[in-house]
């Protein structure tokens, strides 16, 4: 249902290249390079290989016995959080790498909220031997200490952004900035299924791995789909991601859990999908935090990797058609859910993941005792722990 | 502030529309866009700066999609009653969104479209057509902001552009010097002056209009 309309840079009406006039040209660049890397076998090749023997896929599928006993129905985890870097990003951070090196680019530029996402740029730089760049908002390089360090430690020059919230959005209009002046030797890696198109889709086929293996790991070990295929959504990619591959099976049903921060009345959230109307921001239309003068406004949630006021243009789209369900969590809720999933299965989420977790815990008893659900675990919270620690949720 | 431009010479002025955030700007068109919005400045507040300026010179909104739209279906009507002639919007390239192009294009206000250094020269005619008023030839990669030479790319732009373009071209994006302004003017048709010009408004309105008056000159004497 989404490819021949992807095919015009537009996921129904959401999507589009909303970018300056300079950028037009490296954007159909980037879309004929695209488009010919994918038909070229030494690509494909070279993209699975470092998937498999550097990255370190195919991801395992674990089961949940505590987490599930909780719900009342079998729980699988896709683990996102083994791969190499700890999250699902290097997946799309790895072909963009390599497609960068075949289009000539010497220097990567990259935004990143969490963190993690620089930090596969930075990993993946590292490797194929790239300048890497990295613009992180002063007030998320706070929160991510380690994440800054790890990208320093492989070489990438990381800069504070001091404009507006200093948070991922900032990130992001500064990842541009340096790409529209620098797109002739630069190549942007964007970290989520976000941006102008080819960008949305670009980054949902990179991603769409972790689903094509997840659906063929159910049919082995569950011997059917899953009911419900759960995963968070600040930009959308790990969303995108795993539920790329069940899009087609109807009867399975699609959830992206927002991040609702301090309650969505407060009005100091992300749910984007959940509270916002159509808008244009970096480059796409989607669902957007904006005011009544088209003004964005400021995201907030505990979790760096989803305090992002947009969303990809899929997930609009997604969710404008029925296709997709899309909830939201609150901060406290996912705190909560982060120390009891750890406690249970011995596997500390990214805090963006224990939104999702939150949202099954909350609904157990939703699903028959046969009826297994699919959650992406989309990385590891080890970045998390001294964010929590200091807030005093769990004693460090 | 714009009747004190208009009197140091400026022929056309641009008023901006702030975004929250302009991809497409550099620091001091940021910084200035940040401070408007934290003092309450909205597309209705910039109408009625024109409105109460009187202008006799055209002026040109300029922002980003997201602020105009936000504005309503009539919002260019109400621009065009303000006293606004042209509309600049960064974020709208030519063909990429024909519905809402069309509504800048068959609305009451002139629809001034963009070309770039890495425009290629078939893009360039196809601008070129779909523009009215002027085109705006950006100087060079990148976002608004001064710079300390022109680049040397830009003779050649504008002269490949020329040829495919039948409408007046002015210049922007980098120009901040009466130098800069002699050198471009002699070779486009109108030069376009942001940032220089926010940043001494910064310090003072007479510092603004000062630097406003000496790019006049250094057009006049060519």
């Amino acid at each position: 249902m989404t490819a021949s309309v992807a095919d015009s840079g537009r996921f129904g009406a959401f999507g589009g290249r909303y970018v300056p006039e300079t950028l037009i040209p490296a954007l159909d660049a980037l879309e004929v390079a695209y488009a010919d890397a994918l038909r070229d076998p030494a690509f494909v090749t070279a993209l699975e290989d470092s998937l498999r023997t550097y990255v370190g896929r195919p991801s395992e599928l674990s089961d949940a016995p505590h987490f599930s006993a909780l719900v009342g129905a079998p729980v699988y985890l896709k683990r996102e959080d083994l791969n190499h870097t700890g999250a699902h990003k290097i997946n799309s951070a790895m072909a963009h790498g390599l497609l960068a090196q075949r289009m000539g680019k010497t220097r990567i530029i990259a935004e990143t909220g969490a963190g993690q996402h620089g930090v596969a740029t930075a990993t993946v730089c590292a490797r194929l031997g790239l300048e890497c760049v990295v613009y992180m908002g002063e007030e998320d390089m706070r929160r991510q200490q380690l994440n800054v360090f790890r990208m320093r430690l492989m070489g990438a020059t990381v800069v504070p952004v001091l404009s507006g919230t200093r948070t991922l959005k900032d990130a992001t209009s500064e990842a541009i900035r340096d790409w529209v002046t620098n797109c002739e030797h630069s190549h942007y890696i964007i970290g989520s299924v976000v941006g102008p198109a080819p960008y949305p889709r670009m980054v949902r086929d990179f991603q769409a791995i972790i689903g094509r293996e997840a659906r063929a790991q159910m049919l082995e070990r569950a011997g059917r789909l899953p009911k419900s295929v759960v995963a968070c959504i600040g930009g959308g990619s790990n969303a995108m991601g795993i539920f790329h591959a069940f899009v087609p099976d109807r009867e399975v049903e699609l959830v992206g859990v927002e991040a609702a921060g301090h309650g969505l009345a407060t009005g100091q959230h992300s749910a984007s999908l959940a509270q916002g109307t159509p808008g244009v921001l970096h480059g796409a239309l989607s669902y957007l935090l904006q005011d009544a003068d088209g003004q964005i406004y400021p995201a907030h949630s505990v979790s760096a990797g989803l305090d992002y006021p947009g969303v990809g243009p899929e997930h609009a789209f997604l969710k404008d058609s029925g296709r997709g369900t899309y909830v939201s969590v609150t901060d406290d809720d996912a705190l909560a859910a982060f120390g009891q999933f750890s406690r249970m299965e011995g596997i500390i989420p990214a805090l963006e993941t224990a939104h999702a977790i939150s949202w099954i815990m909350a609904n157990a008893g939703r699903w028959a005792p046969d009826e297994p659900i699919l959650l992406c675990v989309s990385g590891r919270g080890d970045k998390d722990v001294a964010q929590v620690a200091e807030m005093g949720i769990v004693p460090l | 502030m714009l009747q004190g431009l208009e009197a140091a010479g400026a022929d056309v002025l641009e008023v901006g529309v702030p975004f929250s955030d302009p991809v497409a700007d550099g620091p001091v068109i940021q910084s200035s866009s940040q401070q408007a919005l934290a003092h309450g400045m909205t597309f209705e507040g910039a109408l009625q700066l024109i409105t109460d300026a009187k202008l006799s010179v055209p002026v040109v909104l300029f922002s980003y999609l997201n602020p105009i739209v936000a504005a309503g279906p009539d919002a260019l009507h109400r621009a065009r009653a303000a006293g606004a002639h042209g509309v600049l919007v960064t974020d709208l390239p030519v063909g990429e969104d024909p519905e809402r192009e069309s509504w800048f294009g068959a609305g009451p206000l002139d629809f001034v479209r963009l070309v770039a250094p890495t425009t290629p020269r078939e893009r360039m005619g196809l601008i070129a057509t779909h523009g009215r008023g002027f085109v705006y030839l950006i100087s060079r990669l990148g976002v608004t902001g001064m710079q300390d030479e022109i680049s040397t790319s830009l003779p050649g732009t504008l002269a490949t552009l020329r040829e495919v373009c039948t409408l007046p071209i002015c210049v922007g994006f980098g120009i901040s010097t009466p130098a800069h302004a002699r050198q471009v003017g002699a070779l486009a048709d109108g030069i376009v002056v942001g940032s220089a010009i926010v940043r001494a408004a910064e310090r003072s309105v007479d510092e603004a209009l000062a630097l406003t008056r000496s790019l006049r000159v250094a057009l006049d004497e060519g």
